[in-house]
Formats: C-alpha cells, sequence, structure tokens
C-alpha cells in the first residue's frame, strides 16, 4: 500500500489572494448614496433574471413537475387540478420575490450595521474577479461556509457591492416564520425549504425544479449552505447531499454545459453567536427565530467584532470535478423529466465533491491569532503567564504556518502586541491578572449557584473557547491523528501506525471534515507534513520520533485529547446504561448528565464532553460503525448497544490516551 | 497506369475515374477553390452552378473566422512519390489463378494508393505531406457477380485478404489497411459493375450492379423517367455497395426512405457462399431479416454484388424553400413541430448561426437580398442569433404548394419567416461544394471536418450547444491559437428524433502535431455526443474510426452476436479490413 506513493498534497505551498477592505469605502462616502447607485451586473450570457411570477409559471409548468403531479394523483387518487394546486401553494411559500428596492434597503442598513459591528471586512478582491468571469461563462453555484446569520446578509451585500448577479439563496423555513424579516429576506432573494420532508414526493419535485430552473436558465447564481446549518462548533459539519445533487442533475443530464461551483470561506474574528451557541450545545434549547430577539440582538451592534474575512475560492469546474467519474450516458434511457434516484457511482461522486467542497472552504478559511491562543489556553486551564503565552503562541504560528495555515498575522507587529490586542477583543473570556492569563472559568461563584450552574458556567465559556480552536482543527487534524496513532501503536512499524491511525479516522469522519476514501492520502499527508518539521523520520517500514519532536508531537496530542476523552465517555455512558430501551431522544440527555456526574465528581477535567455536537457525533460514529443500532419500536426509535463492542471501541480510544498522560508531562518538563 | 491483363474491360474505363480525381484531396482535379492573385476566392471548372464564379467575400470570412493568412500557404506535395509505396507483397499462386480466371488486376502504385483510403481528415492530410502508410498489394476488378464468386473462392483457397472498394468516400478510416495485416492484401474494386441489369416497371423495381455510382444510377434511371431518390450528400462519387454496407441515409429520406427502406433485395458474396433471399417480397416474417446483418456490414461479410431497389417516376414538380427563424431554439421547435404533424418536405435541414454566417459570407447566400435583411432586421432579429432552414419538396404541382403552405404556417408560429427560393437552392447546392473547402482550407494551415449523429427531439439542443462548446473548449485546451468553427445543422427529421451534423474546423499554425490535436478533439466530442444521448452515427457508418464505442453502443451481447455472425461467415477472416467489430 504504501509502496505507492500517492501524489502527496503539499497544503504548505498553496498561493492565497490579498484582501481588501470593503468597509474602507463606506466608511468615506455616503451610504445612502451606495445604495442607491446604479447596480449593473455582469449576466450570464446577458440574461436579465426574469420575474417572480414567470419563475413560478416556468416551474409549474415544467415536464417534471407535470409528471410528478399526475403520478402522485393516481397515487393519492385526489384530482390532477388538486395536487397542482398544492404544488403552487409550496411554490407560494418557497419561492423568492427578489426586489432590488430591499437589496438598496439592506445595502444601507448592512452598511450601517456592518460598520458598527466590524472593524473591516477583508475580501480577496481576485476571488470577485474570478468570480466576475465564472459568472459571464457557465451557471454558478455559491457555497459559503455557514457560521452565523451574518453569512448570507453579507454575501448578498458584496456581490451587490461588486456589480455581480444577486443570488437565491436556500433558507430554512424556520426564518420565515420571523414576521417582517422573513419577507424581507425573501425580498433580498431567499427562498425557503422546509427543514424535513423525507418522503414527500410533490415537495421535493417542485423544490428540485425550482432549483433547476434557475440554473438552467442562468437567471441568478444559487446559493446555498453545503453544511446545512450554521456550524455551532465553527468545525465544518458533514456536508449534506440533497441540494448537491439538485445543482449538478442538470449537467448530469446534459441541460448544462457545466456548472462552477465556487465555495467561499466567511470567517470572523468574534462570532455574534458565540455564547449563544455554547448554551445551544450544553441543552438551552436554541431561541426560535424571532422578530424581537432580533431587536433584542441590538445590543450586539454595540460590541466590537473585529474583523471578517470573505475569501472567494477558485470557481470548481463541474465539468471537470465529474471527468471520469460519472458516466452521463446513464441518463440516456430515460426522458429526462423523470426523477431518478442517484445511481451508487453518482452518490459515491457527489460524497466525495462535496467532502472536497468543505475542504476547500476550511483551508480558504482564515484564522486570526486568537484561534492559536484559544488553542493554548484551552490546553492549559490553569492558566499561563503572558510572556510564555506570547512565546508559545509564536511557535504554535510558526508550527500552523508549517501546515499551511491561511493565517492572517498581523506585518511588522511584535509577537506581544499581536497578543495582548486579541485577548483585549476577547476580554470576556479571559482573565489577566498579574501577568497570568487564564479562562475566565474560575468566575467567583454567586451564592445561589449550584454546583451544576457552576459546571455549566464554565463550560459555556470552554465551549466558546473551543469554537475559535475548532476553526484551526483542519490544520492539525492529519498530523494529530498520526502523533495520536503513533503513541498507542504496538509498535513503530508503519503498517501498525497506519492501522491505528486508520482506526482514529474512522473513527472522528464524523466529527471532523475527513474524505471517504482519503485514509492513505491522508496518511501521507500526515507524515510528510510532520518530516518537514523534523518531527519524525519516516523509514521504508518504521516511522520514528525525532529527538525534537516531543514538543511538537505532544501538543498535536492534545489538540485531539478533548475529542478522545469525549468519545470514551459516550462509550462508557452506553455501556453503564441500565436503560434496555434507551431512545434516540433520551441519548442526549442521559449522555449530559453521565459526562456532568463525572465532572462533579472530579473524575473528568473535559467540559466538552458535555457538548451536544460532539455527542451526536459520537453516536452516529458507533451506529456506522455498528456498535449501535437503531431499532423502531411503536413511533420511538430506540437505541440498541453492542456493550462488547462499545466496550471495546472505548478501550481502544484509552489506549491512544492513556499515552497521552506521560507526553503531557513531558511537555510540562520541557516548559 | 499498367494492366497486366484486361480482358473484360478496356484500360481506360477502369481508370476513368481515377484519372479525372484528385489523387490527394476531394472530387474532380478540374475543380477546386483557390485564391487567385487579387485574393478573391473562384471555384474552377465547369462540373457545378459555382464553376467558375469568383466569391469576393470568401478571403475575409476565412482569415476572419479562422484568424488565417493568405500569406500563410501549407500546400500540398504536388504528385505522389512512387517511391513512397512499399512494393507490393503479392501472393503469387493467387496472382496466376486470377489471371488464368481472366479477371483484371493491377499492383501499380498510384492504382493501389488511390484505393488505400477513405477522407478521413488524417487520410488525407497524409496524403498532401507525401506521407503513404500499408497500402492494398493489388487491385481487381470483377466485372459482374461471378467474377465476384470466384475472387472470392480464390482468396479463401490462397488465404489474402480482401478490402471491398466502391466509391471511395468512406469516412470512417474503412478503407485503411489494417497495420498488424501480413497477408497480401487485395482491393477488390467494383467500379466495374455498375449496369442497371433490368427495370420492372410493374412493381417500380430495379436490380442493380452494385458498383454503380450514385449519380449514375439516378441519371440512368431519370432517362428511363425514374428516380431512386436517394440522395447522400456523396453522390457523386459514392457507390450503391458502399450505401449498402454503410447504412447509407440519403438527404430525400422523407419521401424515399434510407438505404433499409430502399433496398428489395441484395445479393452478397462471402466466404460461405452467396446470401439472398428467395423471393422479391415487399417484406417478410421470416426471423430476422437478413438484410439487416448486410447493411451496415461494412466490408466485413463479403461483397455486395447485386441490389434490387425500389423506383419511383421522376417527381413532376419541384421546388426549393428557406425559411429564417430569430433562433436555432424556434428553429429545432418549428422541425419537431413538422415532424410531429408528419409534413415534412423531402428535405429540410436547419443551419445554426454560424453556419448561416458561413453562407451568407461566402456566398451572399441568404441575405442576398439587402431589402430582405432590413426587413428581418426590423422584426427584431439578430444576425448574430437567426438561423435559416431550407427546403425541398417534391411531388405533383398542387400537393407541393398546399404542403409548402402548410409548412410555412408552421414555421410561421415560431417566428419562420419565408426567405425565398433561391437562398434554398443555394443552400443544397452547399452541400456539394463544402468538401471542396476543406481542400482549400489546407492550403492555408485550416483542418476541419464534419460528423453526424442522431438524437431523441428533447436533446437536440443540449447535445449541440454542449458538443459545440466542448469542441471550443478541447480546441483552447490543446493549444489551437484561434477559437475554431464548430457549428452544428439539424439535417434529418423523424418521428422520434432528428439527424444532427457538425462542422468543426481550426487554423493550426503553431501546433508541432495538428492531426493528433484534431482527433483529440474529435474523440472528445463524440464522447459529448454519447453522453449527452446521441447515437455513435447516423449514416457515416463505424469503421475503424468509432470502434471503440461499438460494446457501449450495442452492449457486449450485441456485439457478441455480431462476431458469431462474422465467425460463421467469414472464418478466415478473408474480409479483413476489421472495420466495426
Amino acid at each position: 500500500m504504501f509502496s505507492v506513493f500517492i501524489q502527496p498534497r503539499h497544503p504548505v505551498l498553496k498561493k492565497r489572494d490579498d484582501f481588501e477592505d470593503v468597509l474602507e469605502e463606506r466608511r468615506r462616502s455616503s451610504d445612502l448614496r451606495y445604495a442607491l447607485r446604479c447596480y449593473t451586473p455582469t449576466l450570464y450570457k446577458g440574461l436579465v433574471p426574469c420575474k417572480a411570477s414567470m419563475l413560478k409559471s416556468i416551474v409549474l409548468q415544467s415536464d417534471h413537475l407535470q409528471y410528478v403531479i399526475k403520478q402522485v394523483s393516481s397515487e393519492s387518487g385526489d384530482s390532477a387540478e388538486c395536487v397542482a394546486e398544492e404544488a403552487s401553494l409550496i411554490l407560494d411559500e418557497m419561492a423568492h420575490r427578489l426586489q432590488l428596492s430591499t437589496i438598496r434597503f439592506f445595502a444601507f442598513t448592512l452598511s450601517k450595521a456592518f460598520k458598527r459591528l466590524f472593524r473591516s471586512v477583508c475580501v480577496n478582491e481576485e476571488g470577485i474577479q474570478r468570480l466576475q468571469q465564472a459568472v459571464q461563462e457557465h451557471p454558478v453555484v455559491l457555497l459559503p461556509s455557514h457560521r452565523s446569520y451574518m453569512d448570507f446578509l453579507m454575501m448578498s451585500y458584496l456581490l451587490y457591492m461588486c456589480d455581480l448577479p444577486l443570488p437565491v439563496i436556500a433558507a430554512g423555513m424556520d426564518f420565515m416564520s420571523m414576521k417582517f424579516v422573513g419577507e424581507m429576506l425573501r425580498m433580498s432573494g431567499a427562498f425557503f425549504i422546509r427543514r424535513s420532508f423525507g418522503g414527500d414526493k410533490l415537495y421535493w419535485a417542485v423544490f428540485s425544479e425550482y432549483v433547476k430552473t434557475m440554473l438552467r436558465n442562468g437567471y441568478a447564481p444559487v446559493e446555498f449552505f453545503l453544511e446545512g446549518t450554521r456550524s455551532r462548533t465553527c468545525k465544518s459539519l458533514t456536508p449534506k447531499m440533497g441540494l448537491l445533487n439538485i445543482v449538478m442533475e442538470p449537467f448530469f443530464k446534459g441541460e448544462l454545459f457545466d456548472v462552477n461551483l465556487v465555495p467561499v470561506s466567511i470567517s470572523y474574528e468574534r462570532i455574534l453567536e458565540e455564547s449563544l451557541y455554547a448554551r445551544e450545545l450544553l441543552g438551552v434549547p436554541k431561541p426560535k427565530e424571532s422578530t424581537s430577539g432580533l431587536l433584542k440582538a441590538r445590543r450586539v451592534l454595540s460590541e466590537d467584532y473585529g474583523s471578517m474575512h470573505v475569501y472567494f475560492g477558485h470557481p470548481v469546474s463541474l465539468r471537470s470535478l465529474a471527468e471520469g467519474k460519472i458516466n452521463r450516458s446513464q441518463y440516456n434511457l430515460l426522458p429526462r423529466y423523470i426523477p431518478q434516484k442517484p445511481r451508487v457511482d453518482t452518490h459515491e461522486f457527489l460524497n466525495d465533491a462535496a467532502f472536497r467542497l468543505v475542504r476547500i472552504q476550511e483551508e480558504n478559511m482564515v484564522l486570526k491569532p486568537w484561534v492559536l491562543i484559544a488553542t493554548l489556553l484551552l490546553q492549559n486551564p490553569d492558566g499561563l503567564e503572558l510572556s510564555f503565552l506570547t512565546e508559545q503562541t509564536d511557535w504554535l504560528r510558526h508550527l500552523a504556518l508549517a501546515f499551511g495555515a491561511f493565517l492572517d498575522w498581523p506585518n511588522h507587529e511584535a509577537c506581544s502586541e499581536v497578543v495582548s490586542c486579541s485577548l483585549a477583543l476577547h476580554r470576556h473570556l479571559l482573565s489577566v491578572s498579574a501577568g497570568h492569563v487564564q479562562l475566565n472559568v474560575t468566575d467567583a461563584p454567586q451564592d445561589e449557584t449550584t454546583p451544576e450552574e457552576a459546571v455549566f458556567h464554565r463550560a459555556v465559556v470552554v465551549l466558546s473557547c473551543a469554537s475559535y480552536r475548532n476553526q484551526i482543527l483542519h490544520v492539525f487534524l492529519r498530523p494529530a491523528l498520526l502523533a495520536v496513532a503513533m503513541q498507542s501503536a504496538n509498535s513503530n512499524r508503519k503498517d501498525d501506525v497506519y492501522n491505528c491511525f486508520n482506526f482514529l479516522r474512522n473513527m472522528f469522519s464524523n466529527e471532523f471534515i475527513l474524505c471517504p476514501g482519503d485514509s492513505v492520502q491522508d496518511f501521507e499527508e500526515a507524515c510528510y507534513l510532520l518530516m518537514k518539521r523534523g518531527v519524525l523520520q519516516v523509514l521504508e517500514h518504521e516511522i520514528v520520533m525525532s529527538a525534537s519532536g516531543h514538543s511538537t508531537l505532544a501538543f498535536l496530542c492534545s489538540v485531539l485529547d478533548p475529542f478522545l476523552q469525549g468519545y470514551q465517555v459516550v462509550c462508557r455512558c452506553l455501556c453503564e446504561e441500565t436503560n434496555e430501551n434507551l431512545t434516540e431522544k433520551e441519548f442526549i440527555p442521559a449522555v449530559r448528565s453521565f459526562a456532568l456526574k463525572l465532572i462533579l465528581a472530579g473524575r473528568l477535567k473535559c467540559c466538552e464532553a458535555l457538548s451536544s455536537d460532539l455527542q451526536k457525533n459520537a453516536l452516529a460514529a458507533l451506529l456506522r460503525l455498528k456498535a449501535v443500532r437503531k431499532v423502531k419500536v411503536g413511533d420511538q426509535v430506540t437505541l440498541k448497544v453492542n456493550k462488547i463492542a462499545v466496550n471495546s471501541l472505548e478501550d481502544t480510544l484509552g489506549k491512544s490516551n492513556v499515552n497521552q498522560n506521560s507526553w503531557c508531562s513531558s511537555m510540562a518538563m520541557l516548559k | 497506369v499498367c494492366f497486366e491483363s484486361s480482358p473484360t474491360a478496356g484500360a481506360r474505363s477502369l481508370s476513368l475515374r481515377q484519372e479525372i480525381m484528385k489523387w490527394n484531396g476531394w472530387g474532380y482535379s478540374d475543380s477546386r477553390f483557390l485564391f487567385n492573385k487579387k485574393g478573391q476566392a473562384e471555384f474552377t471548372g465547369k462540373r457545378y452552378r459555382l464553376s467558375g464564379l469568383i466569391l469576393p467575400s470568401l478571403k475575409d470570412w476565412f482569415e476572419g473566422t479562422f484568424g488565417a493568412n493568405l500569406q500563410h500557404r501549407s500546400p500540398a506535395t504536388p504528385s505522389l512519390n512512387l517511391s513512397a509505396v512499399a512494393p507490393p507483397n503479392l501472393n503469387q499462386p493467387f496472382v496466376e489463378d486470377l489471371k488464368a480466371a481472366g479477371l483484371a488486376v493491377s499492383h501499380d502504385p498510384e492504382d493501389r494508393v488511390f484505393r488505400a483510403h477513405g477522407h478521413c481528415l488524417h487520410e488525407v492530410f497524409a496524403l498532401r505531406e507525401g506521407r503513404i502508410g500499408r497500402v492494398p498489394d493489388m487491385v481487381v476488378w470483377p466485372s459482374c457477380h461471378s467474377d465476384v464468386e470466384k475472387i472470392v473462392e480464390l482468396a479463401c483457397k490462397h488465404n489474402v485478404c480482401l478490402i471491398p472498394y466502391g466509391g471511395g468516400t468512406s469516412v470512417s478510416s474503412a478503407l485503411e489497411c489494417p497495420r498488424e495485416e501480413t497477408r497480401s492484401i487485395v482491393s477488390l474494386d467494383t467500379s466495374q459493375m455498375s449496369r442497371i441489369l433490368w427495370i420492372d416497371e410493374k412493381n417500380l423495381t430495379a436490380h442493380v450492379e452494385a458498383g454503380i455510382i450514385g449519380q449514375d444510377l439516378e441519371r440512368q434511371l431519370n432517362e428511363r423517367g425514374y428516380c431512386t431518390g436517394h440522395e447522400p450528400d456523396s453522390m457523386e462519387f459514392s457507390s450503391l455497395g458502399g450505401w449498402v454496407a454503410t447504412r447509407a441515409s440519403g438527404m430525400k429520406k422523407n419521401i424515399y426512405g434510407n438505404i433499409e427502406d430502399l433496398v428489395v433485395h441484395i445479393k452478397m458474396v462471402t466466404p460461405r457462399g452467396v446470401i439472398e433471399k428467395s423471393c422479391l417480397g415487399p417484406r417478410m416474417s421470416t426471423g430476422p431479416d437478413i438484410h439487416h446483418f448486410i447493411l451496415g456490414s461494412e466490408g466485413t461479410l463479403g461483397v455486395v454484388t447485386e441490389v434490387t431497389l425500389k423506383i419511383r417516376p421522376i417527381p413532376e414538380y419541384q421546388k426549393y424553400g428557406s425559411v429564417v427563424f430569430p433562433n436555432f431554439q424556434q428553429g429545432v421547435a418549428c422541425l419537431r413541430e413538422v415532424a410531429r404533424q408528419r409534413c415534412a418536405p423531402a428535405s429540410i435541414r436547419l443551419m445554426d448561426n454560424e453556419q448561416f454566417q458561413f453562407g451568407e459570407f461566402c456566398f451572399s447566400l441568404i441575405l442576398l437580398n439587402f431589402f430582405l435583411l432590413k426587413n428581418f432586421c426590423f422584426k427584431g432579429f439578430d444576425p448574430q442569433h437567426l438561423c435559416v432552414a431550407t427546403l425541398l419538396f417534391e411531388g405533383d404541382r398542387g400537393k407541393v404548394l398546399q404542403h409548402e403552405k402548410q409548412v410555412y404556417d408552421i414555421a410561421a408560429k415560431f417566428g419562420g419567416l419565408a426567405a425565398g427560393e433561391d437562398n434554398g437552392q443555394r443552400g443544397y447546392m452547399l452541400t456539394f461544394v463544402i468538401a471542396y473547402l476543406r481542400d482549400l482550407g489546407m492550403d492555408y494551415y485550416v483542418i476541419g471536418e464534419s460528423f453526424e449523429t442522431s438524437v431523441p427531439w428533447d436533446r437536440v439542443l443540449d447535445l449541440c450547444r454542449n458538443v459545440k462548446e466542448r469542441i471550443v473548449r478541447e480546441c483552447k485546451e490543446r493549444g489551437v491559437q484561434c477559437p475554431p468553427l464548430s457549428t452544428s445543422r439539424v439535417t434529418q427529421t423523424y418521428d422520434a428524433g432528428a439527424c444532427v451534423y457538425f462542422y468543426f474546423a481550426f487554423n493550426y499554425r503553431g501546433l508541432s502535431d495538428p492531426v493528433h490535436v484534431y482527433e483529440q478533439v474529435e474523440h472528445a466530442a463524440r464522447e459529448e455526443i454519447l453522453a449527452n444521448g446521441g447515437s455513435l452515427s447516423h449514416h457515416h457508418g463505424v469503421g475503424k474510426l468509432r470502434k471503440e464505442w461499438m460494446k457501449e453502443s450495442v452492449s457486449g451481447v450485441g456485439l457478441g452476436m455480431l462476431k458469431s455472425v462474422k465467425e460463421y461467415v467469414d472464418p478466415q477472416n478473408i474480409f479483413g479490413n476489421r472495420n466495426l467489430l
């Protein structure tokens, strides 16, 4: 396996564009004039977007929808007119009503808001130029990362600013329930889709035809979030295939020559929803999107959210992506308006493409120095001397750069200056006293707080902080998996290490973005990076740690430590669970209270085990590895735990983790 | 030209065609395009309506479209270098037996080179450069069915490879001698079998020897008041046997049908003996139609010697016509409607905008009439989008006029405006001279080719757009400096789909291996066609050029069936041109 040396990826060599602050101009000239300026977007084949009513009738008259209407009608016994009426209502509920006047309104108000919120909004000029080119060549699909509500407002704002055609945006139905705002969003190009419509053929047909019609005719770029929802952890989420399949199908079926997929990476120095997310992960339910909630969010306007970066990636040609992977003639034998489930190979392709696109998003995500600091603070819960923190940050900065991180480090500024700036911006998460920096976890508890509340209070800070560390995980992930694998492997033999690596990679493939099937390539990449850094020597059959490699490996192991611990907690919880009929719904509360008990008993230090995101991912992994099965009993889904399998997984994880401790001490010694 | 023996036919008649035709280009030696000293294009000779005419704007179109320059010439080798032709690998006992049987044979290099190629770009390009590959080792001219029987029998006896040769207009590498063939290769030229043996006016059939050339067949039948109505674009040079062997299609198939609809009876000599049906009944239910093993067999099973064809009285009245559409979509929609109503005229073709512009600029074809142009522009037609359909009606006068009205009424529903008879007629004339234009291009670093497919109606537009764009993109990726000419034409309509024709040409200055680039682009274009639901071929056939896609096209079982037929009919692979399978 290793003799075939797969072309290693060289993340380090990536050339990235420069940024320009788009707010600079806004701070100098009139927002009103800007909002009312002449907007003449570059168009695909000179096509002017068609009116919403026109679009609606094209969709309703389409062969595809007509076919499904007849089908549904004959299956349900309802008259075709009835079903058609239903389709029309679905479309009304869904459709956008893009209006330039609304866009102008947003251009004005958002200019004001963004200037209050952000120090700068940086965009890569070259990316915009590439997009301008791409828009004229082929229909475009914009694929932004999703960390905040801000994302799609910002996208449309930027596209308006750059005279690019305004996108139509797939948004979750929950927005629509917000009075007024829902309609405003609709008029700024959002269309609304239900979160789940499992078997609803008609809904699916209306929805997919609506998206395809816009794409096929090239009326407007289609924008949606591959991750499906906002990532509460700032880690990229496992991509969803549904919409991707829809936007790819017109190409597969020959209706379009090509589609340009444009990954966009949006990163925030401080996320508006920061503590909101942390609370949500800890089980405080997400507040239903409501207008009054948004108004309360006015408070956020008075805070400083640092800078924001938007990076428009290189357009990815679907045609080149599918070259040699999709046999388009598979669609030859069925009229194209008849819906067809994707074949296995198509499904694999979709999956692979989706992962690759999310990887591109990750790689182009700008990282701020605070991300490094947060990583270090989380690894040192007792805090650090400021001078040492500065020193470590500098060390980590070089490591991250060597691994290809897209770090936005201020030029010509002393490291200490950079660190103190970052600390200032995030002061609400920290306490600094007498040169000692610590996460704000030991706030003097008020009298009435219970120990549980104290733990949750601490966990909010930790999870908030983790959401920054998580941003850089993709940089360290592969080397970290290798570092842990080396510690848990029985020998230095390459295949032993690889097996451990593969186990961990497999275990964590719901947690992190790991392209399916890229195991060997990921391993080679990790070896390459660590070898280049002088941490490892990769011999023909063995992998040996270099004398100077300790500190780096120790650091990398600690990066994964919360996840190893968290997964172990989940496994232990399932093994110790006495309820035979644990339902899927009860799972998270069960793990949460289990972890809470361990923390209160002082047997677990790691607050991240409380995160519902981690718990869900762990469960998904266990289900995938068939250590847990879902069984439907009545209308409940219960989890059947194969305790032997779960136990053994926990053991293997534990092995990876036990060695960890010796490393930590070695790291402590180095200090 | 030397002939060793020619007891049945005079040496002059054997080589007649060869002497009046180009050895390294299309058609008659006296007919060619050239740029005269003033830089104006003219077409030489006296054979065509265009002959002797000056085409003042061809130069501008040519230079503008291809970025070509009349100063940059790439002339062909003026004459065949006989020393480049390898000496023949003769099977002496076979030659002796042929001579004893009194058959005309030759191993003259010119005779052999002439029959070693069709008209694929790479074949003509090599000839122009004076490069000669493997050529047949000798040529034999049977003069009747029984001659062919003798030749095939002797070929089996002496194990030589036979390649039947009709008109030589193949565009599928079908005539290329397989490089791996070690036996003596004999080109079996059917040109001497060109008689109409009988005409049956009661049943409206004619029994014809398969070597007859299309225009001769049509002329001779016309003299008797009949026609077959089979008019492929190559009909000046292609033969009846060739049509059968490739499943040819004629321009006027809407009235007369394609070759498979026209044949009533076929006689073919195979190594196993003669295959034919026992009667002239118009249709039979006797298992799979054995004609369909022969039609499209591309010379792999035997030699078609005689064919009974349907004939029709010459139509009383013919009328050309043309319609201009605002864009290609509208044009295709109109053709689709015409097909739906089953009222297609004898021929209906839709040229896209690029072809329209070519016609306009080169031959002042459509918008000859300035007032007409103004009229169209006034009606909101954009010269960058409009496209033109050419029509040909045939039949008795009253019905033609009625039919014409019906078609123009449909066209009007799709925004089509009648653009006159002359323009239609010129459009069809263009078909015959366009092959000559390729030779002109090749004199100035421009190479090109046409290819075709058939596709369901709902995919016509997508296929045309995608293939054209693929060609443009592939050219760019392969270092072609100027954007290529990439154009399409819907050239036949059927109930369930259409035949689409593509022309593609580019300026190859700066490319080290232009033919290779060309072949890669054509390959990519074919892949694109297949991916968009198009067929491997509508009427050009597979030959060796498109063999790699046969399995994909007809399934493994289908290919296996064809192979087992070949295995039974020709176990020694006497008909070893290696086409198709």
